[in-house]
């Protein structure tokens, strides 16, 4: 398969901060040799999952083409992103690629109406000359997320609920007709009551629109019913990836099994497993320096192998983990 | 008899700008009560009134919040108060700390930034205890540390040395330090990850099941309720709609707002469809009347549009604000 058969390709990317002065300072490998592809003509949702300080967020910014790979390339439709320079290929880049961010209060600003950046969107990204044109376009928009024109019409962010807001923040993202939506924690400060109608929206604009969803969250019971695919992160590092049923209903790498684990499910019945106690591990700066596999520290099952060289990628039951305790046993 | 019991409160914040009253009705109306040794768990979405029903049963009531109606009223073991009539000199003195505790959700506004942690145990023990003998107070805090598996160098460390689960659970062992009747626990876990949630929860609950005291877990997340409450009450809007033992919550839900909360739980291994409800919480200073579920509520009746339901006790311990239940449809 050539490059250009895949909407987005990203290639052993990795970002290093620096951390503190010149001279006394430590380096943080915030993204490690991460690589995974999305498929240009299926669209599907998938799912970056990981605790704070897994580096969710620095890969995100590297999709967004905010920030410069230390190594490695991210290709989008065939087209290293370190190439785009110009204004006119920027826009042209982000007519396709779209953010939705955490906090929807946060994203409007509260001086002014939310139907603004409705039409500044269609206008600069030109979809429409003027706003009387634009109208039709953002009418449109707010339809595929449940809303309409109407119900935002002179109002500010404050005057919406959460859930309603973060749909026009949807609405605001799909204006420009993307390819590829990129949803960071697009449900944590959403209430429980709304959280299912904006990830239902993510399902049904992969099944109706055909927009790709890069879906960045740590919450693992949404990411299982919305995701094709899910790869989990453990400080910097892709441990395991592969389809969603098989990762999250058998996981294999020691880490995703805590992590399932971890996740309170709602059910009172099983709560004497969930009370079970574990091990919490030591601080985040030492993690990310540890050399050999980075959850060795905190690992049930960890061996020497571990504690001295990183795992490499093994392919096994139909999906990629850096693990060995697998190693001698991969699929073809 | 009830370690806590709270009748009819009703709570709202007045304020006035330029000559505009306005009234916010954050508590309406909330009656419960905490027996002795249980966690109850105290479940609802954000402004649903959670954290005004908590400021009134700590005691921290300042304009423009007023209480309007009801009573707080505690029976410690030796002694009884009155929430709402307290001095405050006595409430700081024998009551906070030692009888009431409270654990916030953001544990680095509780511990001193410059200073180290053992500092702010010391804090805590010359303003509600009195100074004693500071040799033996240190002693204590290292029994009791080590009791709940932290480090003992924790308390030579600044708080931003800590990640934030320890930040966590160092606010959890302050708050526990004088074997409180009562811990208030308003979203413990809300902002750490899940592996760490688990261990400060794990610990929460160790500590209870030890000292036998009463836990209020104030949590959006009914999944963290399943696993450690013992009963929970879900409030909707400035009141509590349902509250019943942890498992007939989960498995027999009777008011069309919880049943639609358990029913939306997404779970990992199920990827059947999840419905969402229409519409929005309301707004506290303009809530409709009656019952403040009926905008959004698929079997709404027209008493429900005019008549604020009664709280019903059923069999189990399951007690239900809804006209359905008086009208012997479900």
């Amino acid at each position: 398969m050539s490059t250009y058969d895949k909407l987005l390709d990203v290639q052993r990317v990795t970002a290093v901060f620096h951390i503190g002065s010149i001279i006394g300072g430590t380096r943080l490998v915030a993204v490690n040799d991460v690589s995974f592809s999305l498929d240009r003509t299926r669209p599907e949702i998938f799912t970056l999952a990981g605790e704070s300080g897994s580096g969710k967020t620095t890969l995100a910014r590297l999709l967004l083409h905010d920030l410069e790979p230390t190594s490695g390339a991210v290709i989008f439709e065939g087209r290293d992103l370190a190439t785009i320079k110009s204004r006119k290929d920027t826009l042209e880049f982000m007519k396709k690629v779209q953010p939705v961010f955490q906090n929807p209060f946060e994203t409007f600003s509260p001086l002014r109406r939310v139907e603004d950046y409705l039409y500044d969107t269609a206008i600069n990204f030109g979809r429409a000359k003027n706003r009387r044109m634009a109208s039709v376009v953002v009418d449109e928009a707010l339809h595929l997320v449940g809303l309409s024109l109407e119900e935002v019409t002179r109002r500010y962010p404050h005057e919406l609920s959460g859930g309603q807001l973060q749909r026009v923040s949807v609405a605001r993202a799909l204006i420009p007709q993307p390819r590829l939506l990129l949803a960071d924690e697009p449900v944590s400060m959403v209430d429980a009551s709304l959280r299912m109608a904006i990830v239902n929206l993510f399902r049904k604009l992969r099944d109706e629109q055909q927009v790709s969803v890069i879906y960045i969250t740590h919450d693992l019971a949404t990411a299982y019913y919305i995701s094709d695919r899910i790869a989990i992160m453990l400080r910097g590092l892709v441990v395991e990836s592969g389809p969603v049923n098989e990762v999250l209903d058998r996981p294999l790498h020691p880490y995703t099994q805590v992590l399932k684990e971890s996740v309170p499910e709602p059910v009172p019945e099983q709560r004497a497993q969930w009370i079970r106690p574990i091990d919490l591990g030591t601080t985040e700066v030492k993690e990310y320096a540890r050399i050999g596999c980075k959850f060795a520290g905190r690992c049930p099952r960890v061996m020497d192998i571990c504690r001295q060289t990183n795992p490499p990628d093994i392919h096994v039951e139909g999906r990629i983990v850096k693990c060995y305790l697998y190693q001698g046993q991969e699929s073809s | 008899m009830a370690l806590l019991s709270v009748q009819n409160l009703r709570a709202y914040y007045r304020t006035e700008v330029y000559g505009i009253s306005r009234i916010v009705r954050a508590v309406d109306g909330v009656s419960l009560e905490l027996q002795r040794n249980e966690i109850y768990g105290l479940a609802g979405e954000s402004s649903c009134g959670k954290t005004t029903l908590i400021k009134v049963i700590s005691g921290t009531i300042k304009p423009p919040l007023r209480v309007e109606e009801g009573k707080v009223h505690y029976q410690f073991g030796s002694f009884e108060i009155d929430m709402l009539h307290i001095s405050p000199e006595d409430l700081r003195r024998n009551v906070r700390w030692k009888e009431i505790s409270y654990i916030m959700q953001g544990s680095m506004s509780v511990l001193n930034p410059v200073r180290r942690v053992i500092t702010t145990f010391y804090d805590i023990v010359t303003t509600h205890q009195g100074y004693t003998d500071r040799k033996a107070f240190l002693g204590q805090v290292r029994a009791h540390i080590s009791k709940l598996g932290l480090p003992p160098d924790v308390l030579n460390l600044y708080p931003h040395q800590l990640s934030g689960g320890m930040r966590q659970r160092v606010a959890i062992a302050l708050a526990t330090i004088f074997q409180p009747s009562l811990i208030i626990a308003d979203e413990p876990t809300t902002a750490l990850d899940v592996v760490v949630q688990r261990g400060v929860l794990q610990m929460l609950k160790e500590i209870q099941a030890e000292s036998n005291n009463t836990v209020l877990l104030v949590t959006h997340d009914l999944a963290v309720h399943a696993n450690v409450a013992d009963r929970v009450a879900i409030m909707y809007a400035g009141r509590i709609v349902e509250e019943a033992p942890t498992s007939l919550i989960f498995n027999a839900p009777r008011h069309p707002y919880t049943q639609h909360l358990i029913r939306s739980l997404p779970m990992i291994g199920d990827r059947s469809s999840r419905a969402s409800l229409p519409g929005a919480p309301p707004n506290l200073a303009n809530p409709p009347g009656g019952c403040r579920f009926h905008p959004r509520c698929p079997h709404v009746m027209d008493i429900c549009r005019v008549e604020v339901p009664e709280m019903m006790t059923l069999p189990g311990n399951q007690r239900v604000a809804c006209h359905l239940l008086a009208e012997g449809r479900r």
